[in-house]
């Protein structure tokens, strides 16, 4: 459960795993991010849940990620991820796009265990022409056709991010991001880097608790101070603009993206 | 622009503005100081008044609890598609944009959706879109309640009308006329044989924007909060 380590804590992500991971500002395991590619983790299929910025340019930047699912991705306000889209326009990803709703509610059919759910929407846009897994149906319980999308469950191998803190029971605070906890519903494993473990137990106090993801939920978890910079922690830091728009602008060069990362991360592999 | 979005607002009850939409979220605000319109700026930890995460957003408005959105996009035709892909031909992309977010479902469900984009030239506003992440219309039977009722630009006004599938000019900001902006759009809308100038923010208005908005902004916009309270967003004032 409590691992001695990040390094420990993301050693298992195995080459070819479906990883989720959360949007900017739901809580985003970076420490854990230069763990993976210090590791020389590759072969990695990322679901952005439902966007992702920083987190995922890094990773593609750094050869970690051979598939990307995601609604949207967004570095700093200029937008964009200057490594995804030099990845995908090489070839060297490949890209699914997809809605932010269709994200939410294809983890919530494996919350519930069902094989799919319907979404509404979508029908006339190009992100459905280009997804051969949906389907489109008509509505079996109205009158007339109705054609309604059906989305298969999403059901990632692992579910990353991070947290505020955690008991020592293995509960996470997760407050009001509420997709983390129906990411770590639907993946098979929970991987949370925390700032702190704290005593006590976060269900004793109802207030506590309604922000609570049961230890049920979770797999591992590693103590991280700082573990979402430059990135925010709900209300413990804030999102460090300046330290992402420059990250923006390093990434928009494989040179930049290294050195970048060199200074990030001295001991990841991918550095000069 | 943030005197045409907040005129689009009128009776709404509820607004919700996404990330990185500083003009709309403007003009949300005023809308909340003035008329009493329940704002949710996404992202903003005061001002996002949701406790269900990043999904509350798509099941209140599939409820239909949001009156109006906000939607930009890297081109907008004049059947009011939304391109937020990128240019090529989808799949094949040549150009990517930032993606599609929540357009491809909201466009369906929120009934004033608000489409803006400062910058007006040919290549923003082209006949067609290379890609639609969110039609402007669909087929009868296909479940729509919301959709697209119009689009501001730096440069004017436009009432998208859902039967027809195409645009109207409703206004022209100060400096622009139906001339000017015909030249800059792509595609082909009506035109009314008298078109007015779009109205500028009233004077307490513009003093809401300077004050009040203007700190509640600069958390989450800092710039563009800076802009605000030094007077010098005329762009976003007009």
């Amino acid at each position: 459960m409590l691992q001695p380590s990040v390094e420990r804590l993301v050693a298992g992500i195995a080459p070819g795993s479906l990883v989720a991971v959360p949007r900017d500002y739901a809580g985003v395991a970076m420490t854990a991010t230069h763990a993976l590619v210090a590791a020389g983790a590759h072969g990695l299929r990322l679901l952005a849940v439902p966007t992702s910025g920083l987190q995922t340019d890094v990773l593609v930047g750094a050869g970690c990620v051979d598939e990307l699912e995601a609604a949207g991705i967004t570095v700093g306000e200029a937008g964009g991820g200057p490594r995804v889209f030099d990845a995908v326009a090489r070839g060297a990803l490949r890209l699914r796009d997809t809605t932010c709703p269709a994200v939410h509610a294809a983890l919530q059919a494996t919350e519930k265990g069902i094989p799919f759910i319907p979404l509404r929407g979508l029908l006339g846009s190009d992100v459905l022409r280009g997804r051969d897994d949906w389907q489109v149906v008509p509505n079996p319980f109205a009158d007339d056709e109705d054609p309604i999308v059906l989305l298969p469950a999403l059901r990632p191998d692992v579910a990353l991010f991070h947290a505020p803190r955690a008991d020592r029971e293995g509960n996470v605070w997760i407050g009001r991001q509420r997709e983390l906890a129906t990411m770590a519903h639907a993946a098979g494993r929970t991987l949370v880097t925390v700032e702190e473990v704290v005593e006590g137990d976060l269900f004793a106090d109802e207030a506590t608790a309604a922000g609570a993801l049961s230890s049920l939920y979770v797999t591992d978890i590693a103590v991280a101070p700082g573990g979402a910079r430059p990135l925010g922690c709900q209300d413990l830091y804030a999102p460090d603009h300046e330290a992402i728009a420059r990250y923006a602008r390093a990434a928009r060069t494989a040179e930049g993206f290294a050195a970048w990362l060199a200074e990030a991360a001295p001991l990841s592999p991918a550095a000069p | 622009m943030i005197a045409a979005i907040l005129a689009r607002l009128e009776g709404c009850r509820t607004v919700a503005v996404g990330a990185s939409s500083p003009l709309p979220a403007a003009a949300a605000m005023i809308a909340q100081a003035r008329y009493g319109t329940r704002a949710l700026l996404l992202g903003d930890r005061r001002r996002d008044r949701f406790g269900d995460g990043g999904r509350e957003l798509f099941d209140a408005a599939a409820q239909g609890r949001i009156d109006a959105f906000f939607l930009s996009g890297g081109q907008i035709d004049g059947q009011a598609n939304v391109n937020l892909l990128g240019l090529g031909t989808y799949p094949s992309l040549h150009r990517r944009f930032p993606g599609s977010f929540g357009s491809a479902f909201l466009a369906f469900v929120v009934p004033r959706l608000i489409l803006f984009r400062e910058e007006h030239t040919l290549r923003t506003t082209p006949a067609r879109v290379d890609a639609i992440s969110a039609p402007g219309t669909s087929a009868a039977g296909v479940y729509r309640p919301g959709g697209p009722v119009a689009l501001v630009t730096g440069r004017a006004v436009l009432a998208f009308h859902r039967e027809r599938a195409r645009f109207r000019l409703s206004s022209t900001h100060p400096g622009e006329t139906a001339a000017s902006v015909r030249a800059a759009t792509g595609f082909d809308y009506d035109e009314p044989p008298a078109v007015p100038e779009t109205p500028l923010l009233t004077d307490d208005e513009r003093e809401l924007l300077r004050g009040e908005v203007a700190r509640d902004l600069a958390a989450t916009y800092p710039g563009f909060a800076r802009e605000l309270a030094d007077g010098v967003a005329s762009r976003g004032a007009g």
